[in-house]
């Protein structure tokens, strides 16, 4: 029998922000996989495209640029927001949390009823034909993205509001903030894709 | 290496770690649990269920070929088992089994107490099972799936397939991908977070080294088929046209995506297969694994590779030449790694001191099956060869030599090296050479004449065939070769029940291995490790010098888990681990609800969704202030550090 | 009768070269690496009883490297056999090549011979004849689900895609009857879609398709008569097409010389009275699931058809 050496551990700290929480992981591993989606999506968009002569096919319009370039907007503008509370978040500022958070869900708000006016100015139905389908796919997909965004968020910031509070949350405002910029960085390939690639080819 | 150590912790310590990771008892209880040892004995039993199904639809369909023009099954009959028996072995089986024993070992293995996501480990095994409730309830209602586990359209599409067999299928997708998507995430945040202190990159046990990397194939290769199903469900239910051709639509783009998962797919079996030949190997030749970076590098290598070789499965469909040649190449490059790995091993073997246990009969026996099917792997590589047979019996017996070879014996191999840390009982050495040996005779006898018969001229997927075709013989000696490997089957599950009443009593490493899973009692504790392990090799038990620390300082009260640094598993910070939970089960029961309803209609997933939102605000809600282990609100002073500052002071030994 | 390893045709013998080849390489390493890892246990368990001497890792290491070395140079000859055989397979062309055009439905072939003339068009079902030492080019495609068109004496398999149309070259260098099937999963019958290659010198294959462009023989006898009014008023001519009659069905197989044909059912039954009498009154019970209907007939109505169906050569 022999006594180990020890090395104690309990003063180390109870959590951490960034790349040291597990968290941060976790939201990276969905990272990955939905980028996989989307980028499978947009190959299949080009796939479709190789197949035909003309692009959009049948002389369909392309989607009107309007409300997906506003959209565009709302949704980068919303990153300056997210940044504020993400930082808060790492200051364990819970007013700033709050404060930041409210308003990034006015402008989830925003560009969640926009996406609505995008659906209805895509000039094709995805029932008309294979163009149609993978673009109301693609849409969709972020659509996916933008409406349970918000809802966690929503979840989080009342939270943040009612309790039980405490300073794990603040690493959970963090990496809220972390996902929440993927999804607006992920919009604009897709923004691209739906808008500008029938315009270019 | 010690087996008995002077714990630094008094009784009543462990005494209160063990109430406190201990899982809720009773049939309710048994709802709330998370403990991933747990989780993972039920993945393992579930599993092992769907793969005795699917031998039992593998049956059927031997006893249907054994004769020509048997009138036993009918055609529609038939198509339904083959779907559903290739489904289950790929979907319900084969990828499932691997996780499982992830689920368990990894975190063993690596010395921590916990998974990483411990509740969403829990969600992913209720969603294969309730994917599988559902595919085989289907199947009782004459709903099964009938259009092939690959569901080719136009076959597939509502004009050729009008009824929800084909949704069923597409469907069960949905349910065992996001199973193994969640897993994926958490085992590869386990291996990357939370490693005992002093278990460098280079010290990671090579099955854990696997298991990570088949993680990252998982997280790519997953999201290819979960479009395509959905595309495919979307085409059925509310006329998208992605595959239908009189709408710009093209059949071939479900191939090239199912394929972008298929072939990753085949490497996401085979990859864990070998991390545990690896691991059995080492311990029976009691040295270390020869060539352990060429071996990292080889399964990192094939994994990148195995992305680049899916249109070999589409060689048939006349694409260009030059494309089919880059193809072929990357098809028959990846056999190099493939080869670096076998050679390490006869060298680990050829400089080892080998004793010969059943876990490693089936090493062997993976050596003769695995290298035959990889060896027509690369004529099926080849163009020409291809052309003539693909979607013959000559790719079907391809592809169970490399998936049997490759993956079920090495797993029945570690059947018999890790039951005793599961059960703390010994399998029964006699019954596993029985075993071992049916099931290797079996095997042979089965699908070596099939090579044959694919190039005798016997397509696939046919519920019959002529007399005069001259194929009986073969079909019956490979029906027959079934029944051995069925009989070897039913000896482990005799051995297996019997052991857990009537087995020697094992030891905390009867095998003398030397990796950290041995390093606790069989079975482990709830705690997995009351005193947790550093690490001073890459085979702690056998390299650790006597006085290696073990951790301290951990609370003893909640479930917490020390996390390390990436790179240096040096310690980084704590963390409370939640206890046991029912959100995990209703999360998945009402996500099941919802991929169910929204077969039938799209507001199924609309509706749908709003129990799941609800189950998920229940799952994440803390239950207290003090929940986290952290300070309430308001608090003192900050405890958790900034992103770029330094840990607080720990580790003093 | 159906085999790769029974190679009549051009491009059929260049793969079972290739597979020669691969099959060589395949047993010399298969037995070769077993050979190594027999050894290594061996030498493994002996060293557990203390004897036997110990290895260094820089030996080891020498040998491995030297193993992935013949794996890779092993490969690499393989590599180019495939790619050369594959431009050899496809350099096969002609200028004017005899074209058929084959499209696959569930579950049968539609065959049809092409010609710049279009009244020498000829349309049949189930049976190809083709002369022997010529190139000829197929151009294949589906009417509804992904079919693949196999005749291992003779080439590869070439799937037949809805939406799609490719062309596929072959050359057959001996006379005989080469049986072929669908090799693409198309639901109920995927098992009974076979058909034949007829492979005959020029002047008969000439004779054959000159045959074929005649228009259906007409009737003599009264039943023959009979059974020609039987086919036109019943279900037959919805779906079957007889040229030269008012049936101009085209979602089943061609009728018009079907009494040429061996098979009927798409190599389901040989063509007898016997079999042809069974199949029309209950194609289901030997093809169940296909398309074609039972036709419940009395015996002397039946008859009469059947005398029709016979004189259609």
């Amino acid at each position: 029998m022999s006594q180990p050496r020890t090395l104690d551990v309990g003063a180390l700290a109870p959590g951490a922000f960034g790349s040291r929480s597990l968290m941060w992981w976790g939201t990276l591993g969905m990272v990955l996989i939905e980028s996989t989606v989307f980028a499978l999506a947009i190959a299949s968009y080009f796939y479709f495209r190789t197949r035909m002569p003309s692009w959009p096919p049948g002389g369909v319009a392309p989607p009107d640029l309007r409300w997906g370039t506003i959209n565009t907007l709302i949704l980068l503008a919303s990153i300056l927001p997210n940044e504020l509370a993400k930082h808060a978040g790492e200051h364990v500022d819970l007013r700033g949390v709050r404060i930041w958070m409210v308003v990034c869900l006015l402008f989830g708000l925003g560009f969640n009823v926009v996406r609505v006016y995008e659906f209805r100015h895509l000039n094709v139905m995805w029932d008309h034909d294979a163009y149609g389908s993978i673009v109301w796919v693609l849409l969709g997909l972020h659509t996916t993205h933008i409406v349970t965004d918000f809802l966690d968020t929503a979840v989080l910031t009342a939270l943040m509001f009612v309790g039980p509070i405490e300073e794990k949350r603040f690493v959970d405002v963090e990496e809220n903030a972390v996902y929440w910029n993927f999804v607006v960085l992920a919009w604009l390939p897709i923004y691209g894709v739906i808008y500008w690639a029938p315009r270019l080819m | 290496m010690s087996e008995r150590l002077e714990l630094p912790h008094a009784a009543e310590d462990i005494a209160l770690l063990e109430r406190t990771w201990a899982e809720p008892r009773g049939f309710a209880g048994w709802f709330f649990h998370v403990d991933h040892k747990s989780i993972a004995r039920r993945y393992l039993v579930t599993a092992f269920v769907y793969f005795l199904i699917g031998g039992v639809l593998a049956a059927l369909m031997r006893l249907q070929l054994s004769r020509p023009d048997n009138a036993l099954i009918g055609p529609d009959l038939y198509n339904q088992i083959f779907t559903t028996h290739g489904t289950t072995m790929m979907f319900l089986f084969a990828v499932p089994v691997m996780q499982a024993l992830g689920i368990y070992f990894v975190p063993l293995m690596v010395g921590a107490r916990s998974i990483a996501f411990p509740r969403l480990v829990a969600f992913s095994y209720w969603m294969f099972l309730f994917g599988g409730i559902f595919l085989y309830t289907s199947f009782l209602l004459n709903a099964g799936p009938d259009v092939g586990w690959f569901a080719y359209p136009p076959l597939s599409e509502a004009l050729y397939a009008p009824s929800r067999r084909a949704d069923v299928w597409a469907q069960l997708i949905t349910f065992t991908e996001v199973a193994s998507l969640a897993t994926a995430i958490s085992l590869i945040t386990t291996v990357f977070k939370l490693r005992a202190p002093g278990m460098t990159l280079n010290r990671i046990p090579l099955f854990v080294w696997a298991q990570v990397v088949t993680s990252f194939m998982v997280l790519f290769a997953m999201p290819a088929v979960m479009l395509a199903s959905t595309a495919l469900i979307l085409d059925r239910l509310v006329n998208t046209h992605f595959f239908d051709v009189e709408h710009a639509g093209d059949a071939l783009l479900w191939q090239h995506l199912f394929w972008f998962f298929g072939h990753p797919e085949v490497y996401i079996i085979f990859i864990p297969g070998s991390g545990l030949v690896s691991m059995i190997l080492t311990t029976f030749s009691r040295r270390r694994t020869f060539g352990y970076l060429a071996i990292v590098l080889s399964l990192v290598s094939t994994a990148f590779m195995g992305f680049g070789l899916w249109v070999h499965h589409m060689f048939a469909t006349g694409l260009p030449q030059l494309g089919e040649s880059f193809f072929t190449a990357a098809s028959i490059i990846i056999a190099v790694p493939t080869g670096i790995q076998i050679f390490c091993w006869i060298a680990t073997m050829w400089s080892g001191r080998i004793h010969v246990k059943a876990p490693m009969l089936w090493i062997l026996g993976f050596f003769a099956i695995f290298i035959c099917g990889g060896l027509t792997g690369v004529m099926l590589a080849a163009v020409p060869l291809n052309t003539q047979v693909h979607d013959t019996f000559f790719v079907v017996a391809h592809l169970h030599y490399v998936l049997i070879g490759g993956a079920v014996f090495p797993l029945f191999g570690a059947f018999y090296y890790w039951y005793p840390k599961i059960t703390g009982r010994m399998l029964s050495e006699r019954l596993g050479r029985w075993f071992f040996g049916l099931f290797f005779i079996g095997f042979n006898l089965t699908f070596f004449p099939m090579h044959v018969l694919g190039l005798h001229g016997m397509p696939r997927r046919i519920y019959t065939y002529p007399t005069v075709m001259g194929w009986g013989a073969l079909n019956l000696a490979a029906s027959i070769g079934a029944l051995l490997m069925a009989c070897g089957v039913l000896l482990f599950i005799v051995d297996a029940v019997s052991a857990l009443y009537a087995g020697e009593i094992a030891t905390a490493n009867p095998w003398g291995a030397g990796t950290l899973e041995w390093a606790t009692s069989s079975p482990p504790p709830g705690s997995n490790f009351p005193c947790p392990p550093t690490v001073g090799g890459r085979e702690p038990l056998w390299e650790n010098p006597p006085d290696q620390p073990v951790v301290i300082g951990l609370r003893t009260d909640v479930r917490d888990v020390l996390v390390t640094h990436v790179l240096d598993a040096e310690p980084d910070h704590r963390l409370e681990f939640p206890g046991p939970s029912i959100w995990p089960f209703l999360t998945a029961m009402a996500t099941t609800v919802m991929f169910v309803w929204s077969i039938f209609t799209p507001w199924g997933v609309v509706y749908g969704s709003l129990p799941i939102f609800i189950t998920m605000v229940g799952w994440f809600w803390p239950k207290s202030a003090e929940e986290g282990g952290t300070q309430p609100w308001p608090i003192h002073h900050r405890t958790l550090p900034q992103p770029g500052e330094a840990p607080a002071a720990g580790g003093a030994i | 009768m159906q085999s790769v390893l029974a190679p009549a045709g051009t491009q059929s013998s260049s793969i079972y070269s290739l597979w020669s080849l691969m099959l060589l390489a395949s047993v010399v390493v298969f037995t070769v690496t077993l050979l190594f890892v027999i050894a290594g246990l061996i030498r493994g368990v002996r060293r557990t009883r203390n004897e036997g001497s110990p290895s260094s890792e820089r030996t080891l290491g020498r040998a491995v490297a030297a193993a992935i070395g013949a794996t890779v140079t092993i490969l690499i000859a393989l590599l180019v056999a495939s790619v050369w055989t594959g431009r050899r397979v496809a350099s096969l062309h002609a200028s004017s090549a005899v074209t058929i055009e084959v499209t696959g439905h569930q579950w049968w072939w539609e065959i049809a011979y092409d010609d710049a003339v279009p009244s020498r068009r000829v349309t049949t079902a189930n049976e190809i004849h083709l002369p022997l030492g010529r190139p000829v080019v197929l151009k294949v495609t589906s009417r509804d689900v992904i079919h693949s068109f196999w005749a291992p004496n003779l080439l590869g398999k070439r799937d037949l895609i809805p939406g799609y149309t490719t062309a596929v070259w072959l050359q057959v260098d001996r006379p005989g009857v080469f049986r072929g099937q669908c090799a693409e999963f198309c639901g109920l019958q995927h098992a009974h879609m076979a058909f034949d290659i007829v492979a005959e010198p020029e002047a008969d294959f000439e004779r054959w398709l000159d045959g074929m462009r005649q228009p259906a023989s007409e009737p003599h006898g009264a039943i023959e008569q009979r059974g020609r009014d039987l086919f036109m008023t019943n279900r037959c001519a919805g779906c079957h097409a007889v040229t030269g009659t008012a049936a101009h069905g085209q979602v089943a197989p061609d009728l018009t010389h079907v009494a040429t044909r061996s098979a009927i059912g798409a190599g389901t039954l040989p063509n007898t009275r016997e079999h042809m009498q069974a199949w029309i009154k209950d194609p289901q019970a030997s093809k169940p699931g296909n398309q074609m209907p039972a036709n419940p007939l009395s015996a002397d109505d039946l008859q009469a058809l059947l005398a029709y169906m016979e004189m259609l050569r």
